[in-house]
């Protein structure tokens, strides 16, 4: 035992160039990535209104939201609900559009993963769909039902509460073709053509098989990246809903954690409360994608 | 056992039902994904009289780029000169970026191609951080950042820019794939100390990785609020110029539409010209357990 911790010594003394590369990126990363964690863990354990200094309260905060905070529950129920149609069906999208976009020639290949990589880098485009669904008279969706004779007066997409979640939902889908996309794009194209010429020698007979036999367990790694990346993104939206349905929404029907979370943490700053918040957050998305990863990397084993 | 006498045939295992069903489906996601957009554009070069028809059109009948001059007229007004926040996006992008190539590649590079006591544990804990948002640390973030001074000030975007932990990730995956152990060694035995290596074999040969962070690191900044930690009206960013021009109201609706379209298709460009590069990165950013 001794002897190690003097031979890690050792080491750690002949690797000083190494530790001089990591510490500008670790000093960093301490302060704005990991402290803030640490101190949230720390506030949500007490009461702080930012001006007079944190008392200490215990499992308090806990207690008030998981036990008496009922707009909390539902927006953990939003969020769960967002969570597992978001992060399996974005993730899904993702890994059927790379597979499909790959059997296209070069050039069309580029332009088609351009246009649906599109509309997640192009910042707040989405609030476009806030026009698309307004239930007066410039909803666009709206006008195309009732010239179809579908419907003779505009649904309140926005307002209605049976349809705040699938339009949340529908544009969440088409902003969730992101980095993970991108990179199973990659991956697919990276996948040597050998391996399906031997596939097909030994009786591989269709895309399905091909895609089940070759492909998938040569994306392992890609896949967890995208599944990683999909399911963060699910856990967070909170934002958008704001900004096309407004706060909140109708009956807090669409009512997430994040919600919650701005709520108390930007207008009402109750800190400690909110700290007790995103520290829920924190724990749920961290398992569910260690849940993912592994669920993930036992397939076909 | 099947003899290969031509082996195209034998490689190209594809039914005609399959191919209309990938083609419907691409046809219809692409319209899904398309439609928005075009609505976007088509918006932005409609005639005032357009944009409130009654019932709401598709497509514009008379384009013209009335709504473009509008926001530039407004720009011209604005209490701040509009200048202003250019370059204050500029700045912070620019800096940003620069900083976090710097300083991610550093440290890429140690995790990927040293061997050290703790770098395995440093690795994980920015996996972990993959795995969560920033956003939900927003309130403990504002704290340091006011302990730290750096409330009202660039730095306080600029500084958690350089250890975004994505940039970071792809950049030692893309390391650690790319270059050859046999090389670092071999110049080690010409006599090279490590930061020359790192400066003049790995960095020219990770190109496309670089060019990679210096996509994500702009979209992200460029799209920069920084309403949370800057509140002097002189030092905030274009994003908030534009996006308050938006919220204008009905008055401003046309301007509206043409800054929504220069707010998406500035990154959307950037894409277009580094698309490969991007792609030979993210191809290296596998997980493993």
């Amino acid at each position: 035992m001794r002897n190690k911790t003097k031979y890690t010594l050792q080491r750690m003394r002949k690797s000083k160039v190494s530790y001089l590369f990591v510490a500008p990126y670790m000093i960093l990363f301490t302060i704005f990535t990991v402290l803030p964690v640490v101190i949230a863990m720390f506030l949500s354990l007490t009461s702080f209104n930012v001006l007079q200094m944190p008392t200490f309260v215990g499992l308090e905060n806990y207690g008030r939201l998981f036990l008496k905070d009922s707009v909390f529950m539902t927006g953990v129920k939003n969020t769960l609900i967002l969570g597992v149609i978001l992060g399996p069906g974005g993730y899904l999208l993702s890994l059927i559009c790379a597979w499909f976009i790959n059997e296209l020639t070069p050039k069309i290949r580029s332009f088609v993963t351009l246009l649906f990589y599109a509309p997640s880098i192009s910042g707040n485009a989405y609030l476009i769909w806030g026009i698309l669904f307004s239930g007066d008279d410039y909803g666009y969706i709206n006008g195309l039902l009732i010239r179809l004779g579908f419907i003779n007066e505009p649904i309140q997409f926005l307002q209605n509460t049976d349809y705040i979640m699938p339009v949340v939902i529908i544009v969440s889908l088409w902003t969730s073709l992101g980095t993970g996309f991108l990179s199973m794009i990659a991956a697919f194209q990276g996948v040597d053509k050998t391996y399906f010429e031997a596939g097909a020698i030994d009786g591989i007979r269709n895309r399905w098989q091909e895609l089940w036999y070759i492909t998938i367990p040569m994306l392992k790694p890609q896949m967890i990246f995208s599944a990683v990346m999909s399911i963060t993104s699910a856990f967070n939206v909170g934002a958008v809903i704001t900004a096309i349905c407004g706060y909140p929404t109708t009956d807090y029907v669409a009512h997430t954690i994040m919600n919650h979370l701005t709520d108390y943490g930007t207008t009402r700053f109750e800190m400690g409360y909110a700290s007790a918040i995103a520290v829920v957050l924190f724990v749920l998305m961290i398992s569910f994608n260690q849940f993912a990863k592994r669920f993930i990397s036992s397939i076909g084993k | 056992m099947m003899i290969r006498k031509k082996p195209k045939k034998i490689y190209l295992n594809r039914s005609r039902g399959g191919n209309i069903v990938i083609s419907i489906f691409l046809a219809a996601m692409g319209v899904f994904m398309a439609l928005p957009l075009v609505y976007a554009v088509s918006n932005s070069i409609k005639p005032l009289s357009e944009l409130w028809i009654y019932p709401p059109k598709f497509f514009v009948e008379n384009p013209t780029l009335s709504n473009y001059r509008d926001l530039l007229s407004l720009m011209g007004d604005s209490w701040v000169p509009f200048s202003r926040y250019v370059s204050n996006t500029l700045t912070i992008s620019v800096v940003g970026t620069a900083g976090h190539i710097l300083i991610s590649s550093l440290c890429a590079y140690a995790l990927a191609k040293h061997d050290f006591p703790g770098r395995n544990i440093m690795f994980q804990v920015i996996v972990l951080s993959l795995m969560f948002s920033a956003v939900v640390i927003t309130v403990p973030s504002y704290l340091i950042m006011s302990k730290l001074g750096l409330i009202d000030t660039h730095w306080s975007i600029i500084l958690p820019a350089f250890c975004s932990s994505l940039g970071l990730y792809l950049m030692k995956q893309f390391m650690e794939t790319s270059i050859p152990d046999a090389l670092i060694e071999s110049a080690h035995i010409d006599g090279a100390n490590e930061f020359t290596i790192f400066w003049r074999i790995v960095m020219p040969l990770v190109k496309p990785a670089w060019l990679t962070l210096i996509i994500f690191s702009f979209q992200g900044l460029w799209g920069q609020g920084g309403t949370t930690y800057i509140q002097t009206e002189s030092l905030k960013t274009l994003n908030y110029a534009l996006s308050q021009i938006m919220a204008g109201g009905i008055a401003r609706q046309g301007a509206a539409a043409a800054a929504s379209v220069i707010m998406m298709i500035v990154p959307v460009l950037v894409f277009v010209i580094t698309q490969s590069n991007v792609l030979e990165t993210v191809a290296t950013s596998g997980m493993k357990d």
